[in-house]
């Protein structure tokens, strides 16, 4: 249960990276191609110490290029969210927000983890997403209280996104051994300073909080949305044509 | 500050800005793609750098009194010149070490003298870049040399790699020096040190002997060492592609400014609401101050 | 990029007493520039802290008054300690 868990944890970060990746040499600055490239580079990390520290849990010799480029869809565990498309600047900075926000209150409580590894990636990764989240807010807020066009696109985002933020908050057998273990905290537990903190950046940023729709979900159990069969099948294709190779 | 120095300076400083913008890209068409997590983080990294060092040359630039805005603009409407190199595809994974090893060791040779040039913020830039560069010298130089090592299909894709890299490579370091337009200012003005062709002799004879520890061959049947002249001589560059490509005619170069030009276009929006929120709170910052 | 006014970057390293011109960057606040500051000029851990000035603040000594201006310390040795000899025998002077 604990590799199972700790491969959620890892490819969300991994999908996401993926995504921010494919964004440097087009951002609306070159400052930005800076900042999305260091966001990616953090998240990679953490996918990276996740997925090794997933491989060695399993006892079976994968290591974090085996689990990252040999894996389906349906074997990937990471948030919907995460896998929803780039879209335009409103929506890559909405969509890392709202990861974000969930992210820093995992990892956070993710320091005081009855294991010792998860603590530790949970000790660097919060200092990192703390970063994150700033940089994050920052652009919703401005994006919303910028111009006529910005909010336009802000909202038409919020619509594409906000459904699958219900899924951060969901949890099942797996979640809830880990939390009797004291090796992870019950992510339903982190709703509401997740809300806190989106209700107060969307007031600056004029955005209402939608009704809670339907939550979409299935990522944790490798239910995913057609976008991720895309990223993948990019991701994975050199590894996947040489079998065999070292990179 | 004479006009034709100042003149001579903000040429040069921005065309290497342009380059380190524009190179972001044949190098980001494979962070996707890259073939393993760490190569991924690597490739991140060196294209990251590079945006940092555009910013940085741009600064030392704007401090002469040309805005980021009049560079930009210059180099959308192709008024400004880039480091040609970037024009050409990368259509392997073994172009992003090809361009590491060579391109990258091209960039370093021209740019380490100019580190002690005679303009401070240029200088400054330079010494910053050349500590960044050393690493993308050796990713390049280690995807070779694991590629080298693998399986047929990715030693041929390395050799591939060199055989279409080498000569544009040759041709990063301008025209041969009795047609080089600009050298001769720039050279008494000390912001250039070192003739077209001395660099680009010593640029082959130090990549001849790291071809052979990759056991790759050089894609030129003329390349041999010179014992009489103690250097390799090497084959007849092809200065029609070269110009060719200088003109705009090569493989990409239409591809790299629309794809700069998209970038500046789809982000104007961004830029504008940013700018609003600014102008909108920035009675509060005074008041909060 | 109207309106995305240039910072002058300075930056404090580890070791470092004072912080030191690193270069300049677009940004269209301080809180951007910051974030934009420290994602450009610290990637490897070259700083503790960080500041940002708009270039519009900074007033510079004017380079044709170099002289001026400096010359005239260069020719007052006795400011430096080292302009007065002191006898072997004296300590902890």
């Amino acid at each position: 249960m604990l590799f199972e868990y700790v491969l959620r944890l890892g490819d969300s970060p991994l999908v996401l990276a993926q995504q921010l990746g494919g964004l440097i040499a087009q951002a609306p600055t070159m400052e930005e191609d800076v900042a999305l490239a260091n966001v990616s580079l953090d998240l990679l990390g953490q996918a990276r110490a996740l997925l090794s520290f997933a491989g060695e849990l399993e006892g079976r010799g994968r290591d974090e290029n085996d689990l990252a480029y040999f894996r389906e869809s349906h074997a990937f565990h990471n948030l919907l969210l995460v896998e929803q498309p780039n879209g335009d600047f409103a929506q890559t900075q909405l969509r890392q927000f709202l990861y974000d926000a969930f992210a820093i209150e995992l990892w956070t409580q993710l320091q005081r983890s009855s294991d010792a590894t998860l603590a530790a990636v949970a000790g660097k990764a919060v200092k990192e997403t703390a970063y994150h989240v700033r940089r994050s807010a920052d652009w919703v807020i401005r994006l919303g209280d910028g111009t006529e066009e910005s909010a336009r696109r802000l909202h038409a985002a919020l619509a594409n996104l906000w459904m699958f933020t219900g899924e951060l908050f969901l949890t099942d057998a797996v979640d809830d051994a880990m939390a009797e273990q004291g090796v992870a905290p019950l992510a339903s537990r982190l709703e509401p300073a997740w809300r806190t903190r989106v209700e107060s950046v969307f007031t600056d940023a004029r955005l209402d909080v939608p009704e809670t729709a339907w939550p979409q979900r299935g990522g944790k159990l490798g239910r995913h949305t057609e976008h991720l069969g895309h990223l993948l099948a990019e991701m994975q294709v050199l590894p996947r044509t040489h079998p065999g190779a070292r990179w | 500050m004479p006009d034709a120095y100042r003149k001579t300076l903000v040429r040069q400083i921005s065309q290497h800005a342009h380059s380190e913008i524009i190179g972001m890209q044949p190098e980001g068409n494979w962070i996707t793609r890259a073939p393993s997590l760490e190569r991924k983080a690597i490739l991140i990294a060196k294209v990251q750098d590079e945006a940092g060092h555009g910013l940085y040359l741009y600064s030392a630039a704007e401090t002469l009194g040309t805005s980021r805005e009049e560079l930009v603009e210059q180099l959308l409407t192709n008024k400004a010149k880039y480091s040609t190199i970037f024009n050409y595809p990368t259509l392997t994974w073994a172009d992003v070490g090809a361009i590491g090893w060579l391109v990258d060791s091209a960039a370093i040779m021209n740019q380490i003298p100019l580190a002690r040039c005679s303009y401070g913020p240029y200088a400054r830039a330079m010494t910053r870049i050349c500590k960044e560069e050393s690493f993308h010298m050796r990713q390049g130089f280690d995807i070779m040399l694991t590629l080298s090592r693998g399986t047929p299909e990715q030693k041929a894709m390395a050799q591939d790699a060199l055989d279409r890299w080498w000569w544009p490579s040759l041709m990063m370091f301008g025209p041969p020096d009795t047609e080089s337009v600009h050298s001769a200012d720039s050279m008494r003005w000390k912001i250039k040190r070192f003739s077209n062709d001395e660099l680009r002799q010593r640029f082959v004879d130090q990549t001849v002997p790291q071809a052979d520890v990759l056991g790759l061959r050089m894609p030129d049947p003329d390349l041999h060492w010179n014992a009489g002249r103690g250097h390799y001589d090497f084959g007849q560059i092809d200065w029609d592609e070269f110009y060719r490509v200088v003109r705009g005619d090569g493989p990409c170069n239409h591809q790299r400014i629309q794809h700069r030009i998209a970038a500046h276009e789809d982000g104007a929006w961004v830029r504008e609401a940013a700018t609003a929120y600014a102008r909108k709170h920035a009675a509060e910052a005074i008041a909060a101050a | 990029m109207n309106g995305s006014p240039l910072w002058e970057v300075f930056v404090r390293s580890r070791n470092g007493l004072a912080h030191s011109h690193v270069g300049s960057l677009h940004a269209p606040d301080a809180t951007m520039a910051l974030h934009n500051a420290r994602d450009v000029y610290t990637r490897r851990g070259e700083g503790t802290s960080i500041w940002v000035v708009r270039s519009s603040d900074i007033h510079a000594s004017n380079p044709d008054e170099k002289d001026a201006l400096f010359e005239p310390a260069l020719d007052k040795a006795f400011r430096q300690a080292t302009y007065f000899e002191l006898p072997d025998e004296v300590k902890n002077l």
